[in-house]
């Protein structure tokens, strides 16, 4: 007897029944993704944007965050944010730089201002954690963080065309943008911090889900090759069915390590967790609905079942 | 019977032995003197990271501004006359009075600028400036240098192990593990400590050029450190520069008691200090140190080799000063553009944490595998421990840093590695639902899994590649921990997994192999 059985193995889900619905489901998300990026705006850390950061700890007792932002807010230093993080004891400070001009150095105005903020709060708190990033070093962290999500997409996109036809490529990258644009929608939604963490977070989304659809996509591949009377959706309802105890088995490996780290691994990196836990969700998705159901929709057998093979796989 | 290749047995308990030997290793107390082995990195172990920048428009200014001072006293004494002599922040400009000259001036300009400046010649107008590569050798020269100073400063703190290299064009990154605060250091490095001794122009008063503003040619308007609002007219020609030092030192003045650095010059420092004082006797020189004079004696007798400096120092500044004089002026200013200090109590919560998930996420992953496969479930989870011993041994070599990411990068590994083996065994699934005996379905399994396993794995890995560009610490850290991850879990699965799964139906021969009816 089986202790456990996901999935009868010999059935067919018919999947593509709901691409409609899914179809709408996803532009709705892209664009409401993009409306709130534009919008709403991301809340970008200091990484990007330049200012300081410093994270304390209380010696005793929970953060007095209201106490805090009295007697941080006497010192006239701007926008001050302050945030519990990570237990109620520890406290995240952010502000701006205070020298506008300066754009990229640690002026003497920025020392003495950390320093009011240091000699302020230290007879209560222990200053675990001091940073600071120039405007000009936030705008390059901003462009390389941008030009290595380009790189990474570009790589993927010709390492799928090289394996696959275009059908596929085409379909494979249009899935990881959907997954890419609803991330950062999911942050600009929820106002949580985007910074360098986030991006590796991105790009590990890109990695994640790219490779489920290469799993389905093998499959579809393989069953064109076998199947020659079936029709597109049939082949690709039967090859999802085939793939899906896989696809579900992995989210859910990889969603109890990222539930670990969200949980038990601190603070810094519950940002990054938060995105992954998301990114696997919506990568797992769309590799069914976003991926395959655009494929459903290409012709993939135009005059031989060859065609579907890059060149250097044909005749083999 | 499944056969195995007995190459196969070899490589795979050879790379498993070699590479777990290196991560126990790892694993064990770490002697502090070991320079083997995986690193903390600075937000696990405490520390500052400082990004400097060497700002090359200061001495791209100071270059142009004395070629313009060289020109005008040597076309002074070739008797060439020239007009509309000017700099500015990167280029110097001037004017033939007669154009019959044009051609002396040309050889004396060619004898004059170095290499990496360009004379631009138009009529009887001149222009010398930088050109691209010239200022990129430039860049690079005073780069180097201030490298080689922050080095030699950051020494003499007592930092141990800090890490100072180029970054990008005219950075300097500075890591310097245990130092949670770096007020001392920034102080050492934010300033340049530029030493001269200056003669005190005679021939007009400060305070009159101050108030007309106009510096005679071939002077300067310093002011004075104690008291801002009091200037020197000195001599722009410097008697001897802070490359001339030999030694500084700390000390206390013989008469007066108070704290002063005393100074040994090098030879041909001594030679023309002596010479200068020599000749100068009773007039007033000036000391001269980041272009503010710090004390302004009065030339008593011939003086060589040996000098104090005294100002009114506290007994911690001429410490500093000394420092600062021994390990030599630093090419141009240096600004800090980043800086992350993390202290050593955060770093320690991090790592526990980090084990903690790690723990967590393997017991997680290793029991929904259990339960999901059974005894074949079980030889995935020793295959996960066989890539841990050869993710970390993989580090090891490297000689990788771990980060907080990293740990991150291990965890997610764990719950993406397993990935490798589910593909696996779902095809031998499919085979054997499909009617096919044991050792056949075992082999298409693999063949059919492996090609899947490789096109899905290489993209991850183009990902992380894509993510170790960005560059910065501990982002990097996960970029390097996902790639190793990434290539162990593939050949963990493939090799291992093959192997222990083999084993198993050899010697138990079972009836079934997942929870169904073979």
């Amino acid at each position: 007897m089986p202790m456990l059985r996901l999935l009868p193995t010999d059935k067919t889900i018919s999947f593509l029944k709901l691409k409609f619905l899914t179809g709408i489901f996803s532009v709705f998300l892209v664009a409401g993704s993009l409306l709130l990026w534009v919008v709403a705006g991301l809340n970008t850390g200091i990484d990007f944007r330049g200012g300081f950061v410093l994270e304390a700890k209380s010696l005793s007792g929970p953060a007095d965050i209201e106490g805090l932002r009295k007697s941080l807010g006497d010192l006239n230093l701007g926008d001050i944010s302050l945030q519990e993080f990570g237990s109620e004891s520890e406290v995240l400070i952010r502000i701006q730089s205070q020298d506008e001009d300066a754009g990229n150095g640690l002026t003497d105005v920025n020392k003495e201002a950390i320093k009011q903020v240091q000699q302020s709060i230290s007879d209560s708190y222990e200053i675990r954690r001091t940073e600071y990033v120039g405007a000009v070093v936030g705008s390059e962290l901003q462009q390389k963080a941008l030009y290595a999500i380009i790189a990474a997409l570009g790589s993927i996109m010709i390492y799928i065309w090289f394996r696959f036809e275009w059908p596929f490529a085409i379909s494979a990258i249009l899935a990881l943008a959907h997954d890419v644009i609803t991330t950062v929608g999911l942050f600009a939604l929820t106002g949580i911090e985007f910074n360098l963490a986030t991006v590796a977070a991105l790009l590990t989304i890109a990695g994640y889900s790219i490779n489920d659809t290469v799993v389905i996509f093998d499959r579809i591949r393989d069953n064109l090759r076998k199947y020659k009377s079936w029709s597109n959706i049939e082949i690709i309802n039967f090859s999802l069915s085939q793939t899906l105890s896989r696809t579900l088995m992995t989210s859910v490996t990889t969603l109890i390590a990222l539930l670990a780290i969200y949980f038990f691994g601190g603070a810094v990196l519950s940002g990054f967790a938060f995105a992954m836990i998301w990114g696997v969700l919506i990568g797992t998705y769309s590799s069914i609905y976003v991926a395959s159901s655009l494929l459903s929709r290409f012709d993939l057998r135009p005059s031989d079942d060859d065609d579907m093979l890059p060149e250097h796989e044909r005749n083999g | 019977m499944i056969r195995i290749p007995s190459w196969h047995y070899g490589l795979s308990i050879l790379v498993v032995a070699a590479l777990g030997f290196l991560a126990i290793g790892n694993l064990m107390p770490r002697q502090s003197d070991s320079r083997f082995g995986i690193n903390l990195g600075l937000d696990l172990q405490g520390g500052s990271y400082l990004l400097l920048e060497v700002d090359m428009d200061a001495v791209i200014e100071e270059r142009v501004s004395s070629l313009a001072e060289t020109i005008r006293v040597e076309m002074r004494d070739k008797r060439i006359g020239i007009s509309n002599l000017e700099s500015d922040t990167t280029e110097v400009r001037f004017e033939l009075r007669e154009a019959i000259h044009f051609i002396e001036a040309r050889d004396i300009l060619n004898g004059l600028v170095t290499s990496d400046m360009v004379i631009t010649p138009t009529d009887n107008r001149f222009v010398i400036g930088f050109d691209e590569a010239g200022r990129d050798r430039l860049t690079t020269l005073t780069v180097g240098q201030a490298i080689e100073i922050v080095r030699a400063r950051v020494d003499e703190t007592g930092t141990k192990e800090p890490i100072i290299q180029r970054q990008g064009y005219n950075r300097i990154l500075l890591q310097l593990p245990g130092i949670d605060d770096p007020e001392q250091v920034k102080l050492l490095l934010g300033r340049t400590a530029k030493l001269g001794f200056q003669l005190v122009d005679i021939s007009a008063s400060a305070v009159d050029v101050r108030a007309s503003g106009r510096v005679p040619p071939g002077s300067e308007l310093l002011p004075s450190r104690d008291d801002p609002e009091v200037f020197y007219l000195l001599n722009k020609r410097v008697m001897v520069s802070g490359e001339m030092l030999e030694d500084a030192r700390p000390g206390f003045d013989g008469n007066t008691n108070e704290p002063v650095v005393s100074f040994t010059l090098n030879a041909t420092g001594a030679e023309r200090f002596g010479r200068v004082t020599g000749q100068n006797i009773g007039r007033q020189f000036a000391i001269v140190l980041d272009d503010q004079v710090i004390s302004a004696p009065v030339i008593r007798a011939q003086i060589f080799a040996n000098g104090q400096i005294s100002g009114d120092f506290s007994v911690e500044e001429t410490n500093d000063l000394s420092l600062l004089l021994r390990s030599g002026a630093l090419p141009a200013p240096l600004e800090v553009v980043e800086e992350r200090s993390i202290g050593p109590g955060l770093g320690s919560d991090s790592i526990k944490a980090g084990e903690i998930a790690a723990m967590i996420g393997l017991i997680g992953v290793a029991i929904f595998m259990i339960i999901n496969y059974g005894v074949v479930g079980v030889l995935a989870v020793i295959a996960i421990f066989a890539n841990m011993l050869l993710l970390f041994g993989q580090l090891t070599i490297l000689g990788a840093t771990l980060t907080l990411p990293g740990i991150a990068g291990i965890v997610l590994t764990i719950g993406m590695a397993v990935d490798a083996n589910i593909i696996i065994f779902e095809r031998i699934k499919e085979e054997l639902a499909a009617g096919r005996k044991l050792a056949t379905a075992f082999k298409t399994g693999f063949n059919q899994a492996t090609g899947t396993i490789i096109d899905a794995n290489l993209t991850t890995l183009a990902a992380a590649l894509c993510l170790f560009l960005i560059g910065s610490g501990p982002i990097k850290g996960f970029s390097v921990t996902i790639s190793v991850g990434v290539i162990s879990s593939m050949f963990s699965a493939i090799l291992i997994t093959r192997l222990l799964l083999a084993l198993w139906i050899n010697i138990t021969k079972p009836r079934r192999l997942f929870y169904q009816e073979v």
